[in-house]
């Protein structure tokens, strides 16, 4: 089917839309990641706006742990590679190979919660809330500034944090299918389109990483 | 089928995401002016998200128009960042007292 694509360029076939190879799908996900960058940008958008028009904005790198999240970062990018190594296990027919790599992008994920789950534990503990936020440092001083601090920092970690839970349960879903037998070399279209999501939920993650923590 | 690149290209990109996320933390805890910290890790942050898109997503690889339809909410964002900066941009004034009020009050 697809080397007849190759043959034919300019003309897609029926089941093919006319800017993704093969797949309908894969365009209809693209369309839906760029929306969904839109939310996120919006999101990132007006944390900028409020950040510079405020004047007790503390310093992010003062309240917020760099190190975990920095490790954070690397466990997204080792998953997006993992994920990558699972697609092309499969498009060789290779079912081991796409059960262990699948399964170590969802392990990547459920840590990547876990870890987040701890850091806000952590946080909210030390005194950063959703409306307001007094903190207390471990050399015992007491610092506070503007609310929105804690509110646009939970808001964005936690809808990015909802969007890997997503993931997670979609990657489950494509493994199981996987193990009964649904993909091959000449089907795994579902198992790419999956992969876009979860490299566009690590690609979010290294935007929210540089403005929120790292800015 | 399916074009089937090499392994070898992710594990490369996986290389140059990796010393880009060492380089922004480098950056990050370096006593820079704000402007100039900024241009760098936004550029790096940049950077690393055109490796993710082009080689994890296969962007490189499709094409063009998908690329197009993928890079326009990134140019209709740094536009909204422009257009909301003057309504929460606003430096804070001090607080001004209210001058007394002297219609509608009873006397």
């Amino acid at each position: 089917m697809s080397e007849a694509t190759a043959m034919h360029a300019g003309h897609a076939g029926a089941n093919e839309s006319p800017l993704t190879p093969e797949s309908w799908g894969k365009l209809g996900m693209w369309v839906f990641l760029v929306g969904d960058a839109m939310s996120f940008g919006t999101l990132l958008a007006g944390y900028g706006g409020s950040r510079y028009g405020s004047a007790d904005w503390p310093v992010p790198a003062a309240i917020l742990g760099i190190n975990l999240t920095a490790f954070m970062t690397f466990l997204l990018i080792v998953s997006s590679v993992t994920m990558v190594k699972g697609l092309a296990a499969i498009q060789r027919d290779d079912l081991a190979g796409f059960k262990k790599f699948i399964g170590l992008t969802i392990l990547g994920g459920v840590i990547f919660l876990v870890l987040q789950a701890w850091e806000w534990t952590h946080l909210i503990g030390s005194g950063l809330g959703f409306t307001g936020w007094t903190w207390h440092t471990s050399a015992g001083e007491v610092l506070t500034g503007a609310s929105l601090f804690g509110t646009t920092f939970f808001i964005i970690t936690g809808f990015h944090g909802m969007h890997v839970t997503g993931g997670v349960i979609y990657l489950l879903c494509i493994l199981l299918a996987g193990w009964r037998g649904a993909f091959s070399s000449t089907n795994n279209s579902p198992v790419e389109i999956a992969g876009l999501y979860w490299h566009f939920v690590d690609l979010v993650w290294i935007m929210v990483f540089t403005f929120v923590y790292l800015l | 089928m399916a074009e089937h690149h090499s392994e070898a290209v992710y594990h490369r990109t996986f290389w140059y995401l990796l010393v880009l996320t060492i380089l922004e933390i480098i950056v990050a805890l370096m006593p820079l002016a704000t402007l100039i910290k900024g241009i760098l890790l936004v550029g790096m942050a940049l950077g690393k998200a055109a490796l993710v898109a082009m080689f994890f997503m296969h962007l490189r690889f499709e094409r063009l128009t998908l690329a197009v339809i993928a890079f326009t909410p990134l140019a209709i964002c740094v536009f909204l960042v422009f257009m909301l900066t003057p309504d929460l941009g606003a430096v804070q004034h001090k607080t001004v007292v209210p001058a007394q009020q002297t219609t509608g009050v009873k006397r």
